[in-house]
């Protein structure tokens, strides 16, 4: 029985004769892919950065960052776009998966013919395909799919009880770990290194930090930037805003790391970390004019290349801005002096109280120094020359930083309104408030400016903070009079802000008249931006130099005016920032060594 | 109907090489009596690229000697100089027909040496596809069997009901056959919708095509006159030749990783070991059919068990400087073919220091694969090979 049916039972699959075909019989019709679908690729061009993670995660080599037509380069963007070549390529979607702006896609699309080899390695979005427009395919999986951490490692900071009343640094520095943990998010695009003002080579420092080799970061920082501790401070970070990361997560700390590098290399082994030869001398000298971040940066790279420098410097430390503008809970004194002291040990001649102008002119820099540079900064308050500022407590707040940071006594009434929402006015809003705190146990502080909130130039740090030390932060006011009664000052009037700038965005702040309000205080202090000083140019100097049609100096791209002997930087002519003073510094250093090489007219680089 | 596949004990010596001194086949080919074929590289009946050197004395095999080689392409070397996130994409290629035990492998392995742990929804989603991938191998090799004897009709089913399971993969993983859809810390995708019903009915096809394969070849003649004796394992080999899955478990071996060192939430499903003895060609093909059910049932358990919310991946560092911390580890798995493992070793770099694959091919398709030839008929070559379920690629890293 079992050997019959052994014999019979196969026939049973004539039974499918019955059943309809379950091949697919239709050749033209495609079979679309599934909604997931790894296909071939698409690419957001508006919103691709070119950071490169897609070639960097690309284990077949298929991806290359090529520049296309039509696609510049620019802050946050490299101007390059992926190509991929199809030889090579094995659709695992990694690229897409890594993506740091969520470009990168890939379509459903199963077939692609072509008779041209060449056509099979293209630039998705710059060459058009016919499946640039499908919406199915593989995306990057929401919400909680990630190959990278989108949050920064945080860091520690001291609480705002702990620091109201003092100037005790409020940043604690990164851990050794938290350091590592922070520079494993770098995904190496070097966006922000096209963007830092000075170029630091960023993606190789914070190699550095990730491979625990911190002379070596040290090394690469001072390459580009020789005050480190406080740019790893309070640098107003540009390399962050453009960070590839912070389009879909938190930006990598960069300053943060910095300051983690430049902390764990101790003074004594400055030299050794840096490794630098002693140059040869050149019989030339130049006088620099402000031992700022412009006139240190531009001490350093020139002593390096064997010239004497002599800084002239009106107040009785060095550090500028860095030490008179910013206050030393944002950037301890001995950090700053770590930098500095290191720029003079390579043999730069400072001269103190010296005031360009007044104990000795420029004319006579120029007869007996081969180039001259100016860093001076901007150190005159503006006012808003509303009716009356010209009471006595109504004060300047670089004054009063510049007053304290000198150690000493400010005016401090026991209610202040602060007009400014810049850093400038976070910087003094902050420092009163913690005089406030040690005399009268309390902070009775109204900081308003015309910007509102999201708008305010302050960093969003700086407000948040401001806030946490119990400062009242009223943006989007504008101020119209101060009210002064008996000769004592009762208050700002102030009035709505509806727009601060017009459409050419050329600044003209339009206010609600109707919406009118009332600050009481019984000083005020205005920090709504800082002028130029240069009187101390002699009128033949002048004479000589170009200058914009809004009255800003002129100089070429190596920092060199039109007397070709005068070189200027800084706050002066950018930014006004600590890092532009150090890249103009820098870059001003090389006109400078160029220019008593004989190599560089002021017509040959391009004005700025 | 036991063949017999020890010298000694053969009935007639005449017409086969004594042995020599050594103890092994003294083989003169100027004699006449012998010659000697090669099969392979590239042959039908012989799975993947690998080459057999066979001495043949009439029809019979007498000697033979299989040669791997062919098909190298130096993965294991390759991963040293990848990412490990880079790994995944590629260590899938080592065995191409069952390609997600590796990726679940590298990827366990790599989350034990980093401390990170997969989330429970990624963990049965994981399940799900290794049972789905064990599912489309079987769905190939059980009526490959009947294919490697000339029986082709198995095959095309078999082929149209895999497609299935490659349309669910394709929607679940974005791939048909490379899903590169586990990675360390997680899997690369949520179930979509509607899935759960669509695989259910993938696997009532499953079912009614195991009723029809039984009938055209576990209950043909022909099939079984081809099949039964053909191939036999003794028992006593299993642990000499380090024989695993269905082919120990023909022999009376009841191991399955799954039951034995239960990994992702296999203690959590409901499923026998299936176990047969007498290890021939039959028998190792009736274990992979019996398999076969058993794992279109454990599909549908894995989708009725499974969460229905959860996290897919846990947060992983940055895929591009992912450094894994100093050690070592073999991960290990229950494929279609047996236990494959991965050994990964780190010195806490980026890249992997080393990274070795145990894949059961290796010592079925070489060492068993040579003795199991001896006395086999020529024509059963093609059979035994495909009956030990040998995968080329994967001896060849």
């Amino acid at each position: 029985m079992s050997k019959l049916k052994d014999i019979l039972t196969p026939f049973t699959a004539w039974n499918n004769l019955a059943r309809d075909p379950v091949t697919v019989k239709d050749p033209v019709n495609d079979r679309p892919g599934s909604a997931r679908y790894r296909g071939f690729h698409q690419n957001d061009i508006e919103k691709c950065i070119g950071c490169g993670a897609c070639e960097s995660i690309c284990e077949t080599g298929a991806i290359r960052m090529v520049p296309v037509e039509g696609v510049e380069t620019k802050e946050g963007d490299s101007g390059l776009r992926p190509e991929v070549d199809y030889g090579r390529c094995c659709w695992c979607a990694l690229c897409v998966d890594i993506c740091s702006t969520g470009s990168l896609t890939m379509s459903n699309e199963y077939i692609w013919v072509d008779e041209d080899p060449e056509a099979f390695t293209f630039v998705p979005g710059i060459d058009p395909k016919p499946w640039d427009k499908e919406e199915k395919g593989w995306k990057k999986p929401e919400p909680d799919y990630e190959l990278n951490i989108k949050e920064r490692v945080s860091m520690p900071q001291r609480e705002a009880e702990e620091r109201e009343d003092s100037f005790i640094e409020i940043v604690k520095g990164y851990s050794r770990e938290q350091a590592i943990a922070e520079a494993d998010r770098c995904i190496d695009c070097g966006i922000c290194q096209a963007t830092c003002p000075a170029h630091m080579d960023i993606p190789d420092y914070i190699r550095a930090v990730r491979e625990e080799n911190l002379e070596e970061g040290f090394r690469i920082m001072y390459k580009t930037n020789p005050l480190p501790e406080v740019c790893g401070r309070i640098c107003t970070h540009k390399c962050e805003d453009v960070c590839a990361m912070g389009h879909r997560g938190d930006p990598i700390a960069i300053r943060w790391l910095k300051r983690y590098i430049a902390d764990s290399v101790s003074q004594e082994n400055y030299q050794q970390a840096l490794q630098q030869e002693n140059p040869q001398d050149k019989d030339k000298r130049v006088a620099i004019i402000g031992a700022g971040p412009t006139g240190l940066s531009a001490a350093y790279y020139l002593a390096l290349m064997g010239y004497t420098i002599k800084i002239f410097e009106s107040q009785p430390r060095a550090g500028g801005m860095m030490r008179y503008g910013i206050p030393e809970y944002r950037l301890p004194y001995d950090a700053l002096d770590m930098d500095i002291d290191y720029i003079l040990s390579l043999g730069v001649d400072i001269q103190y109280n010296t005031r360009v102008g007044a104990d000795v002119t420029l004319d006579e820099l120029h007869e007996n120094y081969d180039s001259v540079l100016i860093g001076t900064g901007l150190h005159a308050g503006k006012s808003t020359r509303i009716p009356g500022t010209d009471h006595k407590d109504v004060h300047q707040a670089i004054k009063l930083l510049r007053e304290f940071s000198k150690g000493n006594e400010i005016p401090l009434a026991r209610r202040i309104v602060i007009i400014g929402g810049g850093n400038v006015a976070m910087d003094i809003t902050r420092t009163l408030a913690r005089l406030q705190n040690q005399k009268y146990g309390e902070v009775h502080i109204i900081t308003t400016s015309l910007e509102t909130e999201d708008v305010m130039p302050a960093d969003q740090e700086e407000i948040d903070e401001a806030r946490e030390e119990k400062v009242t932060l009223r943006p989007g006011w504008g101020p119209q009079k101060i009210e002064i009664e008996n000769d004592q000052i009762k208050g700002l009037h102030v009035q709505r802000c509806l727009s601060v700038f017009d459409e050419n965005g050329r600044f003209s702040p339009k206010f609600d008249e109707e919406d009118q309000a009332f600050f009481e205080g019984d000083m005020v202090v205005e920090a709504i931006g800082q002028g130029m000083d240069i009187s101390f140019l002699s009128k033949k100097v002048r004479e000589g130099l170009d200058f914009t049609q809004r009255g800003r100096l002129m100089v070429n791209d190596w920092f060199q005016s039109k007397q070709e002997w005068l070189f200027m930087g800084g706050d002066i002519i950018q930014g006004p920032d600590v890092i532009h003073g150090i890249a103009n510094g820098h870059k001003a250093a090389r006109g400078i060594d160029m220019y008593l090489r004989g190599d560089l007219r002021y017509d040959e680089g391009r004005n700025k | 109907m036991k063949k017999n596949n020890s010298f000694d004990q053969s009935p007639d010596r005449s017409k086969y090489p004594e042995n020599g001194p050594d103890n092994k086949p003294d083989i003169d080919l100027s004699s006449g009596k012998y010659s000697k074929v090669w099969q392979g590289p590239n042959h039908p009946g012989v799975t993947g690229n690998m080459s057999l050197e066979l001495t043949l004395c009439g029809d019979e095999i007498v000697d033979a000697k299989t040669h791997v080689g062919y098909l190298h392409r130096g993965f294991e070397k390759l991963f040293e100089r990848r990412l490990y996130m880079q790994v995944m994409p590629t260590c899938l290629r080592m065995c191409v027909p069952e390609s997600d035990t590796n990726e679940y492998c590298f990827a366990e392995a790599v989350e034990e040496l980093s401390g990170i742990e997969a989330p429970e929804k990624a963990k049965w989603l994981r399940m799900l596809v290794l049972e789905m991938s064990r599912l489309q191998m079987l769905l190939r090799v059980v009526p490959g069997q009947g294919g490697a004897f000339g029986l082709g009709i198995g095959v095309q089913w078999g082929m149209y009901v895999r497609e299935l399971v490659l349309d669910l993969f394709e929607e679940l993983t974005g791939g048909r056959v490379y899903h590169m859809y586990m990675l360390p810390g997680g899997v690369r995708g949520d179930l979509p919708e509607g899935f759960r019903e669509r695989a259910q009915s993938v696997m009532d096809e499953v079912f009614r095509f195991a009723e029809r394969i039984d009938n055209v070849m576990f209950t043909n003649s022909v099939f079984k006159k081809r099949a039964i004796g053909t191939g036999y394992i003794d028992p006593s080999w299993v642990d000499q030749y380090g024989i695993v899955g269905p082919n120990a478990r023909a022999a009376g071996y009841k191991r399955d990783i799954r039951k034995d060192h239960p990994y992702l939430r296999y203690d959590q499903l409901d499923w026998e070991v299936p176990v047969l003895e007498n290890s021939d060609v039959f028998t190792r093909s009736r274990i992979r059919w019996m398999d076969m059910q058993v794992t279109a049932s454990l599909i549908g358990q894995i989708l009725e068990k499974m969460p229905e919310k959860g996290s897919f991946k846990a947060p992983t560092p940055n895929a591009l400087n992912w450094r894994i911390p100093k050690g070592e580890t073999y991960v290990k798995a229950e494929a279609s073919r047996g236990e494959f493992g991965y050994y990964v070793v780190s010195d806490g770099s980026a890249y992997p220091r080393r990274i070795m694959l145990r894949g059961p091919s290796y010592t079925h398709a070489i060492a068993l694969l040579e003795r199991l030839l001896i006395r086999a008929n020529i024509a059963d070559v093609g059979a035994i090979m495909v009956s030990l379920q040998t995968c080329p690629p994967e001896i060849e890293r």
